[in-house]
């Protein structure tokens, strides 16, 4: 599985600047155990996100968003209410959040960081990639993650190595950048190829301590802590 | 006079570079200088140029300084983290060199080093912007520095491309790294005048001087290369077809240089010359050229 926690509301809020509708979709895998993208966060989110006045067009959380076809087998019928917004909220995994990317031609938010576990793995993904880095850059980048579909992991545009549209390191596949251009202008949101991303701070991207034994056991832990903090 | 002034007088400038060599032997390097001397604006030197070992650029630029010339260290993100990188940008301004140019640089996979670790802690946009907080008198954490850098920061550009995406995505990134402190771009190789102005054309709007990258020809077998494996590099048929004919062939490909040099030098503002090998030829290229 793969931990996720929800960023700052006001980063959240930031992506939307100049959108008036949203559409917000949670995922009841990892988000839902992570308490970033299940039921109640996705109807926290909209009690914000209306109170920060943008309408909500809908909502539902889907299991599992890292697979493409279950995302959109369950988004079919929600298809009018998709299509109203001019983008969409996704309380997930940066899998997720890239499978979601891929198969609704919205523009995308990510409202959660993954982080890392360390290496744990197991969840049912398909092409996407997620490092884990603490940072979700997904906003910015037509959701497709520039530090897993670059070769270099640049987070401010191509090498320029790319030939024909390939990848100048690894020749069998296509070069990331050229793919995170293809969907921005898809979703007209070409404008974001010019913001500058500052330096990355790596340590987000460092499994957390408590994190390093099995995720079961550090939610446990977070429920014992969450349920002494309430006594 | 030095490339800063140079490009910022608005003078037609010129630059080529050097290849320090794999070794400690730097005869030849300091051979090149002493014919470049005088002759040129600014001497690049490259830095593990396709990511192959050898002497530094930070070394070979502080002995162009020691000769009179005006050294651009080139710096890759392939190699070194944010601390590295910018303790060599101290070392580099205390040593007297005042240009640097970013490049991300190439994988080390096409090097000799195929096992090395990269690195690409900042990218090319972020190291450009590191110069600039140097250049304001702090480093990357925020700190302080006694006594602040002055570059005059180069970047690259790849003015033809194969695709619409890569073409837009050079157009994008150039003007984001002006906006974080780029002051002057040199260019990937260009063969073709058409595609080259219908680049300038849109980069003019960004009113950022623009050295043109010029590789002269030595043979139709490195023309063919180029085109199969350079990224952004089109040698026209003709242009082979006529190194193909030509009985001396270093003659023709200083001549092609000089005549694409001449076609091209009212488009932008300067040409960058990788001669590859040929640096003691650069100064033949200008005469033909006229630029000297």
């Amino acid at each position: 599985m793969l931990r996720s926690e929800q960023k700052p509301f006001d980063e959240i809020k930031g992506y939307l600047e100049g959108e008036k509708k949203v559409f917000i979709l949670g995922c009841d895998g990892c988000a839902q155990s992570s308490q970033t993208g299940g039921m109640p966060q996705v109807l926290a989110m909209k009690k914000l996100l209306e109170g920060a006045g943008k309408k909500v067009t809908g909502y539902t959380v889907i299991d599992f968003l890292c697979q493409k076809a279950l995302v959109a087998s369950r988004l079919c019928p929600l298809e009018d209410t998709v299509m109203e917004a001019d983008s969409l909220v996704v309380l997930t995994c940066g899998v997720g959040v890239q499978a979601v990317a891929a198969m609704v031609h919205k523009p995308v938010h990510p409202g959660c960081n993954t982080i890392s576990l360390g290496g744990s793995r197991g969840e049912w993904r398909g092409t996407e990639r997620c490092l884990e880095c603490g940072d979700c850059l997904l906003h910015y980048t037509g959701g497709i993650c520039p530090l897993t579909a670059c070769s270099k992991s640049l987070r401010n545009g191509a090498c320029g190595g790319a030939s024909d549209g390939r990848c100048e390191v690894s020749p069998e596949k296509p070069c990331g950048w050229e793919l995170i251009y293809e969907r921005l202008k898809e979703v007209g949101r070409l404008d974001q190829l010019k913001q500058f991303i500052p330096p990355k701070d790596w340590n987000k991207q460092r499994p957390r301590p408590e994190l390093l034994s099995t995720s079961l056991w550090a939610l446990e832990q977070e429920n014992e802590t969450s349920e002494e903090g309430r006594g | 006079m030095a490339l800063r002034e140079a490009i910022e007088s608005g003078k037609f400038a010129v630059t080529t570079e050097v290849g320090p060599l794999k070794g400690t032997d730097t005869s030849e390097v300091m051979e090149v200088a002493e014919i470049l001397k005088g002759k040129v604006d600014g001497v690049n030197v490259t830095d593990q140029q396709s990511a192959v070992m050898r002497l530094g650029s930070l070394a070979t630029c502080a002995l162009l300084v020691e000769k009179g010339l005006d050294p651009v260290f080139q710096m890759t993100c392939r190699d070194r983290n944010r601390i590295a990188l910018q303790s060599d940008l101290l070392s580099a301004h205390v040593l007297g060199i005042r240009n640097v140019l970013v490049i991300s640089g190439d994988f080390p996979t096409l090097g000799d080093h195929i096992d090395a670790k990269d690195v690409y802690d900042l990218d090319s946009e972020q190291l450009i912007w590191t110069v600039n907080h140097m250049n304001g008198g702090h480093d990357l954490a925020g700190n302080e520095l006694k006594g602040k850098t002055d570059f005059f920061t180069g970047a690259v550009v790849k003015p033809v491309s194969d695709t619409e995406a890569s073409a837009e995505l050079q157009l994008a990134m150039m003007e984001k790294k002006i906006s974080v402190g780029a002051r002057f771009f040199q260019t990937q190789a260009v063969y073709e005048g058409d595609a080259f102005e219908r680049f300038m054309k849109r980069a003019a709007q960004f009113k950022v001087p623009v050295l043109v990258g010029i590789i002269p020809l030595k043979s139709v077998g490195m023309a063919r290369y180029m085109n199969k494996n350079v990224s952004g590099v089109f040698v026209p048929e003709e242009l082979i077809d006529e190194m193909g004919k030509a009985e001396d062939k270093t003659a023709k490909g200083l001549e092609i240089a000089a005549r694409l040099i001449n076609g091209l030098k009212d488009l932008c503002q300067g040409v960058h010359i990788m001669a590859i090998g040929w640096e003691k030829k650069v100064p033949e290229i200008l005469q033909l050229a006229k630029l000297a």
